[in-house]
């Protein structure tokens, strides 16, 4: 495994399209840090967002993760062009024949969206601890550790997302065109959960959660309304914004399970592929 | 001697119209230079790939090693070049090949040797898509002799070089045959075959059409070319009736005349000279390659 990882890196960190676009992703993750810095003060209306309690322990953790997961386009091109570049390169099959198989070419792609997605994970959590610890009202270290599932979701999240931006590269093999396809994919979501909304009214979400971006996406519900400020307007407009923001491991199955076939198929598609 | 590559029966069908090779079989033998002849198009290249694994057969079998090892392993022992060399075009020679090793679980140490040997160390540290086709190429040999492979396939070498870059890469093959590595080189240019290589498959439109020595396919009985001034049609007569001539046929204005068994030129001199024909041409001439690939790959 330590091999196949090593080979990836050894083609990813002499590319310099993917360094900036690797090091811009981190500059911007850190730079979740600066939303702290948003600061209103018009004479009477004084307005600091971090003293919102968006930096308050657990809450924090879901709201971080939330922004930080807007953030993966970055690495989804470096995925994307790293899987495609090896077929305009033709290097795919130079590596084949330099002895390594379709299986490991496969793995040595995927162990290292996983290993992109463990680093993301543990630098947002390192940044939210930061800013957790700086603005939180609240740091007692059994507050600190609650909900610290949406870390976890949020790795699965990216593994999964990152698996079906390797699946659609193996698929159209151009990366302009895999992250198109990416954009299509999503409208067809779109499309399919409007048509769903407009025939059956109901029970729509639960058809909707099967599906690949819908159920990432549910993975880490929006954070917003769950914000106290938010939710007192709320209550005084007359809304109920009572929800239930936790992670489902229902949501965590379906979503692995894509990652699963993701990466199956990609396996699959490139052992009936003639280079 | 030790059969390094085995092919049995193989097919590879591309949709339904194209049978890109045909029931194809034969052997590589350890110690020997092999070429694969064909006009473009004949499915030489497919059948590397498919003894590559980067090319799914459709039917038949291959083995390596005599089925002692997976095709996965043996390519660890193997060395190949396919059409065009294929870099990471943003890393240096030493990296690209840096990245060989990794693949093929290989310490570093013979990549600076290696470079040497194709000449390219001065330009180690240049990226790879700053090199000449000239330069690729040789990085290519590089690249797969890095594991000092047992046997190593290349597939149209001298491909766009110019007359420079395919001598100096043929003197490269030479060298590595001389070391006693068994090579397996694809190549349309026949007198590349007959300078380098030992064996020779013929394939047209992936049929096997022959298998065998240089030396067995060159060394017919040779033939006559034959001229004389005036009675042309006596001439004709006469040569069927001497034993040993196989086959007669005009050619511009000469004929020739394909022998089946031993026959000197003063021999069949003499007797045409006693029978009242005076020639004004005689030449006896062994087929070359080429003559011999074009009456094999000729399709009546």
């Amino acid at each position: 495994m330590l091999r196949l990882l090593n080979i990836e890196i050894h083609k990813l960190k002499y590319s310099r399209a993917s360094r900036v676009l690797v090091f811009i992703y981190f500059i911007l993750l850190t730079s979740i840090a600066l939303i702290a810095a948003i600061k209103f003060d018009i004479g009477p209306v004084k307005f600091h967002l971090a003293d919102q309690g968006i930096f308050n322990f657990p809450y924090i953790w879901h709201f971080n993760t939330y922004i930080a997961s807007i953030l993966k386009f970055f690495l989804l091109l470096v995925i994307v062009s790293m899987m495609a570049n090896e077929y305009s390169n033709k290097t795919l099959k130079q590596n084949l024949i330099d002895g390594l198989s379709k299986k490991e070419f496969v793995l040595s792609k995927f162990y290292t969206v996983v290993l992109l997605a463990l680093v993301s994970t543990i630098f947002v959590f390192v940044v939210s601890l930061i800013l957790g610890y700086s603005y939180s009202d609240f740091n007692e270290i059994s507050i600190v550790t609650t909900d610290l599932e949406y870390l976890f979701a949020f790795f699965v999240k990216l593994v999964a997302f990152f698996s079906f931006g390797l699946f659609l590269g193996i698929l159209v093999k151009r990366s302009a065109f895999a992250v198109g396809a990416m954009l299509v994919w999503a409208m067809v979501e779109g499309f399919a959960k409007g048509m769903l909304y407009w025939k059956f009214d109901t029970m729509v979400a639960n058809v909707m959660q099967f599906f690949p971006l819908e159920a990432m996406s549910n993975l880490i519900k929006e954070p917003f309304t769950r914000l106290g400020a938010v939710k007192t307007v709320a209550k005084q407009v007359g809304e109920d914004l009572s929800k239930d923001f936790s992670v489902q491991p229902l949501d965590i199955v379906i979503v692995l399970v894509w990652t699963a076939i993701f990466v199956y198929a990609s396996y699959v598609l490139l052992k009936k592929r003639d280079l | 001697m030790e059969t390094i590559l085995s092919l049995k029966n193989l097919h590879k069908k591309f949709g339904a119209a194209i049978h890109a090779v045909n029931d194809l079989s034969f052997d590589i033998k350890k110690g020997n230079v092999y070429g694969i002849l064909g006009p473009n198009g004949s499915g030489k290249s497919t059948t590397l790939g498919i003894i590559l694994n980067v090319v799914n057969k459709t039917s038949g079998s291959f083995n390596w090693y005599g089925g002692n090892l997976t095709t996965h392993q043996a390519l660890k022992k193997v060395g190949a070049i396919i059409e065009r060399p294929n870099f990471y075009p943003y890393m240096t020679a030493t990296q690209n090949l840096a990245l060989v090793c990794k693949i093929k679980r290989i310490p570093f140490t013979k990549i600076e040797e290696k470079l040497k040997a194709v000449n390219l160390y001065e330009r180690r540290n240049s990226k790879f898509s700053t090199y000449s086709l000239g330069m690729k190429q040789r990085l290519a040999i590089a690249s797969a002799l890095l594991n000092d492979p047992e046997i190593l396939i290349l597939d149209e070498p001298t491909n766009g070089l110019d007359p420079q870059g395919i001598h100096e890469i043929r003197v490269l093959i030479k060298e590595i045959a001389q070391n006693g590595t068994t090579i397996l080189l694809a190549s349309h240019l026949l007198d590349e075959v007959e300078k380098v290589c030992s064996h020779v498959v013929v394939i047209r439109e992936g049929v096997k059409l022959y298998s065998g020595t240089v030396d067995e396919m060159v060394a017919s009985q040779g033939l006559f070319e034959l001229k004389v001034d005036t009675d042309s049609e006596k001439l004709m007569e006469l040569l069927t009736k001497f034993e040993g001539i196989a086959s007669i046929k005009t050619e511009d204005d000469k004929i020739i005349a394909t022998l089946n068994k031993s026959v000197s030129a003063s021999e069949i001199n003499n007797y045409l000279f006693h029978n009242g024909i005076v020639l004004s041409h005689l030449v006896k001439r062994k087929p070359s390659l080429e003559q011999q690939f074009l009456t094999l790959t000729n399709k009546n």
